[in-house]
């Protein structure tokens, strides 16, 4: 029965993962995403699902013992946060290689050293270059929804992904959460079908041999366009979803685009306050908008840069550092798309790409409030008027 | 042996390999010494195939039947671990010498 | 007991065309328990000589499923395994009767060191599972430097010999130990160079309802720098100065498995070595007497632990 739930975002993640019902969770608890795994644990002390739970040791055996799980044939699943995903690091890029599809929900959370449990996503962000799959997610809803079509995603794409929520404003914030029947759901993800499971002891395989200078090269390009192909199958994942349960994601959400002349890019819950902001503004006849990247792997450079080409300035809030890199992680990317993608032809673009601007705030958890978004769309127009000379890198929140 | 290898389009998904097919990797020119098998003296213990490091003892029907060279690197273990007094049934040689 | 005759009718679990060293003692070890083991199998490495050595793409010597991810995390790989067979064949994905045996290998880096952590946890949960420690006493595999295995006096080139240090100046781990504080149902001490006492020792581990642990002694020619063809007599001469006693602790209950007819000085196995040649020169007199003093309490103490009389 699809039922309406009051339930925080750590509770729909693991609601979610109940559903899908996965053969093995091998987790090890992190604040803020603590209750994931505490609140699974029940599900199998009270029977409720069919999965084996292992309780490991650390985060680094999370990762192993689900990467073991899923070379196995099993479907599998872990969740983390910040200091566990940094552990993980080796072996995220260990899973994605031997093309496992691993689903992995992620609370978004700062990095040591100061330590700090709140939202940031440096720990996310470290990792989007190891080949796994990321969907950053608005609120609740959106996660339950997402890592219902993660399973799909990564399964049809043979490769690992992760979906992630803000630790504590969403991880721990209550909020209606439509969910769905648990038949719907199975019927939705279907029965998993490993492509070649360790424990066919028929076909009996090596998995994770050496590669020297003559084949790693050809195994990385394979993997690559692996990643390549994925955009597509998110999509059809999505429509099918929609058929389903009427409602879905795209890969970023367009809000007040249509005629907007600058706009904020922005990822996960920072998105709700971002809209208010959007709201206010254009009640006052100000031509803003504002596009929230949800899947940020694979990045999708041209649609992207379409959405935003036409713009005058933007502005790339970023949740993280890139600490001396160009810029933050998300404007990196942002910048380099719109420099090599366009809807105008090569000899009509100079001057017309938009000015951006990069905005770094909300690092350990710091808050960010509508009227400093406000102030980042004031920054534009004077930007765009050219009343402002553009700096790169702005802060927002940070006391001088 | 360069241009057999394959294409990044065609190799597996996740690089694995079917099982065992190192045996068609040869390690036998690693050898300087060769083991010789004495059919007449060998009294078919099969200590020289228990501890073989490099599976090149052949057995048929539960028998030692000869070396495999293809693969043996030479180490000398079967000769040493050759029970059979006062000559042993393995012994070693120079590859040069075979030469 | 198995008989040669028994495992020889056994298919071969460990293809040739393997690049480990002539004479390496590692796939002596493999080999004995993969050739004893119930099949079917499936089998995990952690990285390590044993691990490049025979899966160079496109290459692999082992004949049944197998697996590695990375150095430190064998046993938490292997328990994910282990755990999906469990709950596929709880779901009725897998038969019933699908009885297969996992094996994990490490060397002594990836066991007594990186390794400790990822298999104290296995070992802790419970899983069904044998774990394999191939111990060269170093880590070979990157070129001879010292682990925790590494015994007292032992050149590694980062416990080199110097003018003023004569090679590692710690005691090793003793990781059988430790491996016996976990209370596991079956935890043992080997040697390369008697297949008897091995493959005993991997059909009782097999035999056991949860997981195990063999720790094997196994010489390496370069980084012990010792003649290829003599890796079983030092294993055996290991076993007969007491300096890597083979004992059991089943159940919780300490057996020794050999008793050396006479117990042989140490000074016999470390002069077929050359990490321990050093030893032999003047002024490392005390430090030889003291390794020795050291084997003798330990046996002592091994003695009393298998209720055996005292020499």
């Amino acid at each position: 029965m699809r039922k309406k739930l009051a339930i925080t975002g750590n509770e729909a993640v693991a609601y979610a993962m109940k559903q899908i019902n996965p053969d093995v969770v091998a987790a090890y608890p992190i604040t803020p995403a603590t209750e994931i795994v505490q609140i699974f644990s029940q599900y199998v002390a009270d029977g409720e699902v069919n999965t084996e739970f292992v309780a490991v040791e650390s985060e680094h055996s999370a990762m192993s013992a689900t990467i073991g799980a899923s070379a196995a044939g099993s479907r599998a699943m872990t969740a983390t946060s910040s200091q566990g995903l940094a552990l993980m690091f080796e072996m995220l890029y260990i899973a994605s290689a031997l093309r496992l599809p691993i689903v992995m929900p992620e609370v978004n959370r700062s990095l040591s050293a100061p330590i700090n449990i709140h939202a940031d996503h440096s720990d996310t962000m470290g990792a989007r270059d190891c080949g796994w799959l990321q969907i950053y997610c608005e609120n609740s809803q959106e996660a339950y929804d997402s890592l219902i079509q993660a399973v799909r995603i990564a399964e049809e794409s043979l490769l690992p992904i992760m979906v992630t929520i803000d630790g504590f404003i969403i991880s721990h914030a209550m909020e209606a959460v439509d969910t769905f029947d648990n038949k719907e759901v199975q019927n939705f993800i279907g029965k998993y079908k490993p492509a070649h499971p360790l424990l066919d002891i028929k076909h009996p395989i090596t998995i994770g041999a050496i590669d020297f200078n003559d084949y790693y090269f050809e195994h990385k390009r394979s993997q690559i366009e692996a990643m390549n192909n994925v955009e597509p199958v998110i999509l059809k994942i999505n429509e099918e979803f929609k058929k389903s349960f009427g409602r879905g994601y795209g890969l970023f959400e367009e809000y007040m685009m249509q005629d907007a002349e600058t706009a904020i890019v922005v990822i996960g819950s920072t998105a709700g306050t971002a809209k208010v902001a959007v709201d206010n503004l254009r009640k006052q006849g100000k031509k803003v908008g504002l596009l929230r990247l949800r899947v940020f792997r694979p990045f999708p450079a041209e649609k992207l840069s379409k959405a935003l080409s036409h713009l005058k300035a933007v502005a790339v809030l970023d949740r993280s550092t890139g600490m001396n890199a160009y810029a933050g992680p998300v404007c990196t990317e942002v910048a380099s798309s719109l420099y090599t993608h366009s809807d105008l032809p090569a000899s009509q673009q100079a001057g017309k790409k938009p000015k951006i601007l990069n905005y770094i705030y909300g690092l350990g958890g710091r808050d960010i409030f509508v009227e400093d978004i406000q102030k980042v769309y004031v920054d534009l127009e004077n930007v765009a008027k050219g009343e402002k000379t553009e700096k790169l890198i702005n802060y927002i929140g940070v006391r001088e | 042996m360069s241009d057999e290898k394959k294409g990044w389009k065609e190799l597996p998904i996740g690089a694995i390999l079917e099982a065992g097919t190192a045996k068609n990797y040869k390690t036998g020119d690693w050898r300087h010494i060769r083991p010789i098998w004495n059919k007449e003296k060998c009294i078919q213990c099969l200590r020289c195939w228990i501890y073989c490091p490099d599976s090149s003892i052949i057995i048929k029907d539960g028998k030692v039947d000869g070396i495999d060279l293809d693969h043996c690197k030479g180490c000398g273990i079967c000769a040493a671990e050759c029970p059979v007094k006062p000559v042993k049934a393995i012994t070693m040689v120079s590859e040069k010498e075979i030469k | 007991m198995p008989s040669l005759k028994e495992l020889s009718k056994e298919k071969e679990s460990l293809s040739g065309g393997h690049r480990l060293c002539a004479g390496c003692g590692a796939s002596i070890v493999a080999r004995q328990v993969l050739l004893t083991a119930p099949k079917p199998l499936v089998v995990t490495c952690a990285t390590g000589c044993l691990e490049v050595a025979t899966t160079i793409f496109p290459y692999t010597a082992w004949e049944m499923p197998w697996m590695h991810s990375a150095f430190e995390n064998a046993a938490a790989t292997c328990s994910g395994i282990e755990s999906a067979y469990q709950s596929l064949k709880k779901q009725g994905t897998l038969p019933v009767d699908a009885n297969i045996n996992f094996i994990t290998f490490g060397g002594d880096g990836g066991t007594y060191d990186i390794g400790l952590q990822s298999l104290s946890g296995a070992m802790e949960r419970g899983h069904k599972m044998l774990y394999v420690c191939y111990n060269n006493q170093a880590y070979m595999n990157t070129g001879i430097q010292r682990s925790s295995a590494t015994p007292k006096g032992g050149f590694t080139t980062t416990s080199p010999v110097g003018k003023v240090k004569p090679g590692k100046e710690q005691s090793r781990k003793d990781l059988t130990e430790i491996m016996v504080a976990h209370n596991i149902p079956y935890v043992a001490q080997a040697v390369v160079g008697d297949w008897r006492d091995l493959t005993t020792k991997v059909q009782k581990a097999l035999s056991k309802d949860g997981p195990s642990f063999i720790n094997v002694l196994t010489p390496c020619r370069l980084g012990w720098g010792c003649a290829p063809e003599k890796t079983l007599d030092i294993g055996r001469l290991a076993a007969d100065t007491c300096f890597w006693p083979l004992y059991e602790v089943e159940e919780g209950v300490y057996k020794l498995t050999h008793k050396p007819k006479e117990k042989k000085p140490i000074i016999k196995l470390l002069k077929l070595q050359d990490r321990f040649k050093h030893l032999f020169k003047k002024g490392n007199e005390a430090l030889l007497a003291e390794i020795q003093e050291d084997i003798d309490k330990k046996w002592k103490k091994l003695l009393f632990l298998c209720g055996e009389k005292s020499e």
